[in-house]
């Protein structure tokens, strides 16, 4: 008798009793469980919720290595211990002391993350005494990838049982919420404590600490940098694209959220509408605001001449919108379900970050507070598309039968 | 038998629970959410609304038999605002720092919807000592609420409570503070008491099951 036979054997003596879906919950993570449909099934496919939402975690797997190099490369340049990497595989950026300082820093908040969201999902399975339910295994995961590197830790698990608690169960669990429950989590701390999630102290790794002595560590993100008219600062564009950048753990490398967004584009897990819509929409908006500049409305003493003037397509590689739109604002349960909704929900993701991006310079990343907007009105843009899509039927049937 | 009879109790007990005017009437949430930033307002408008609501109720209580019906909203407007005029005075010239903190606020009991409705449904229809009583009530109710919110909106958000600073100076590092302790900022802002009032009517509902409604 194998450990499964003894796990199926365990979970059938104590079916019923209150801890139940605490067991199972591991039980099913491990193992397919024994029962089976008593009638003859309709649908055959793996991809049940649990594969699925292993699979967008194996997406975020390369931004999570990378957030960790990151975080110790950004400290160790500062500092002057590594030089600036110059290729994607560059020794200077994948060492060991990078590593070590960035794993110091970023695994403490991923198991903080898992930890606390998981305890809350299991008090609610028991209390509420079903299944506990997959949906925390991403906000777990994306949760460390979207907050700066140095936050601390308890201020993450208040968020994080806000977040699961306001976003999630009071709606009735996975499937139900409303709002992106990971970008809830990121909202609350944005709101409750600013000073650890915006401005230009806290982007790279003690940054907080050395505030005012000679050799203080720079914590200024590129948005933070524009949004000040200084310019790109350091950053070449390939830096940009790589991720050699600072900014919240897991979004600063370009290509590997492209490669995580083919992943899920080619699992089918992702949707490429969503995603293709929300760039056009930055890049729209983006080429609004170029028009502005263009036709001298703003000039350089405009507090907004910054950001406004960085090129249409340059906003795809500053600040989050990419990381957003390929893990935030693709949840399938907040997102629009409708296939011509999806294309107006994602343009406004695009369309209305890069507007907050420029217009609010003290807080110059508008992408999560962008797409929680969406997910309020992604209901409703259904409804509308749901409507027009009968009316006009209505009246095909209408000129037919006339 | 003493000063109050079994139905008068309830008159005073059941506002404060079950049959909550915020909680479970959902009336006079725009206060609710406006001044309970911290606790001494939270305390000064329940109290205003004692007074206003409890004497309102006995006024329109003793006019009800003369009161023509077709222009009863525009008496009882006139009640409710001479008695919001006088707290208003009365504060201005005893306390001017809370008011100018509610400003307007105060003003706006008028249009607080707890009070037209309980002058709308008790007192047109009961005697003044009953409708002393049950508007007594209604306003403790929201009172209570208005205080319960204060009190975790000041403590959590600013750490102080009626502006003392229970946890520790937050500029000096003494107390929680020096072990890392931040105000929470969310706090502060109007819909974090949306979500305090909203976990309070989570926490009563799920004591009591009677209170849940049938889809």
């Amino acid at each position: 008798m194998g450990l499964k036979q003894n796990l199926h054997t365990l979970k059938m003596k104590y079916q019923g009793t209150k801890m139940a879906p605490a067991f199972n919950a591991i039980h099913t993570f491990l193992y397919l469980p024994n029962e089976t449909t008593h009638n003859g099934t309709h649908i055959k496919a793996a991809d049940d919720l649990k594969r699925t939402m292993n699979m967008v975690i194996m997406s975020l797997a390369p931004c999570l290595l990378f957030g960790i190099f990151n975080a110790g490369y950004q400290y160790n340049v500062q500092t002057g211990d590594v030089t600036k990497a110059l290729s994607f595989f560059s020794t200077e950026f994948w060492n060991f002391s990078n590593f070590s300082i960035g794993a110091w820093k970023v695994l403490p908040l991923v198991i903080v993350s898992y930890g606390v969201g998981l305890l809350v999902e299991f008090i609610f399975a028991v209390i509420k005494g079903h299944e506990v339910e997959e949906g925390y295994l991403v906000t777990g995961m994306l949760v460390p990838l979207i907050v700066p590197v140095d936050i601390p830790l308890w201020m993450l698990s208040i968020a994080v049982i806000f977040g699961v608690v306001i976003g999630k169960e009071v709606f009735g669990g996975t499937g139900m919420n409303i709002l992106n429950p990971a970008l809830t989590i990121r909202a609350f701390l944005f709101f409750a404590y600013p000073t650890w999630m915006s401005g230009d102290k806290v982007w790279v790794t003690g940054a907080v600490d050395t505030v005012g002595q000679p050799d203080a560590i720079s914590g200024e993100t590129i948005l933070g940098s524009l949004a000040q008219n200084n310019g790109y600062g350091d950053w070449s564009m390939m830096d940009q694209f790589l991720g050699f950048i600072p900014g919240s753990v897991g979004e600063t490398s370009k290509l590997l959220i492209i490669v995580g967004a083919l992943i899920l584009i080619l699992s089918k897990i992702g949707s490429w509408r969503i995603i293709l819509s929300t760039l056009v929409g930055a890049l729209s908006m983006g080429l609004i605001f170029n028009g502005v500049v263009n036709a001298g409305w703003v000039t350089e003493s405009s507090k907004f001449f910054g950001l406004m003037s960085v090129d249409f397509w340059q906003h795809l590689f500053i600040g989050s919108i990419l990381f957003g739109a390929v893990y935030m604002a693709t949840d399938p349960v907040t997102a629009s379900q409708t296939n011509k909704g999806k294309w107006i929900y994602g343009f406004l993701i695009g369309f209305i970050s890069i507007m907050i991006r420029v217009f609010n310079p003290a807080y110059p990343e508008g992408v999560f507070l962008a797409i929680l907007l969406m997910n309020v009105f992604a209901p409703t843009i259904d409804h509308y598309v749901l409507e027009g899509n009968i009316k006009k039927r209505a009246n095909r049937l209408k000129l037919k039968t006339a | 038998m003493g000063l109050l009879s079994k139905k008068d109790t309830r008159l005073i007990l059941d506002p404060l629970a079950d049959d909550n005017p915020i909680t479970i009437q959902v009336l006079g949430i725009c206060s609710a959410l406006a001044i309970t930033a911290q606790l001494k307002p939270s305390i000064v408008m329940a109290v205003s609304v004692i007074f206003v609501l409890g004497l309102g109720n006995v006024v329109i209580s003793l006019m009800r038999n003369i009161i023509p019906s077709k222009i009863r909203i525009i008496v009882q407007l006139i009640v409710v605002a001479t008695l919001v005029i006088i707290v208003d005075q009365v504060l201005k010239a005893f306390a001017y720092e809370l008011s100018k903190e509610l400003s307007v606020f105060i003003g706006l009991i008028i249009t607080n919807c707890i009070i037209m409705g309980r002058f709308e449904a008790f007192a047109l229809g009961n005697g003044p000592w009953k409708a002393f009583l049950d508007g007594v009530g209604n306003a403790l109710g929201y009172g209570v609420i208005l205080i319960i919110v204060g009190f975790f909106r000041e403590l959590l958000g600013s750490g102080t409570l009626f502006g003392f600073k229970v946890l520790g100076d937050s500029v000096e590092k003494t107390g929680l503070y020096a072990i890392g302790y931040e105000n929470n900022g969310f706090m502060v802002l109007p819909p974090m008491a949306l979500i305090v009032v909203g976990i309070i009517i989570w926490v009563q509902r799920s004591r009591n099951s009677a209170l849940i409604e049938e889809n």
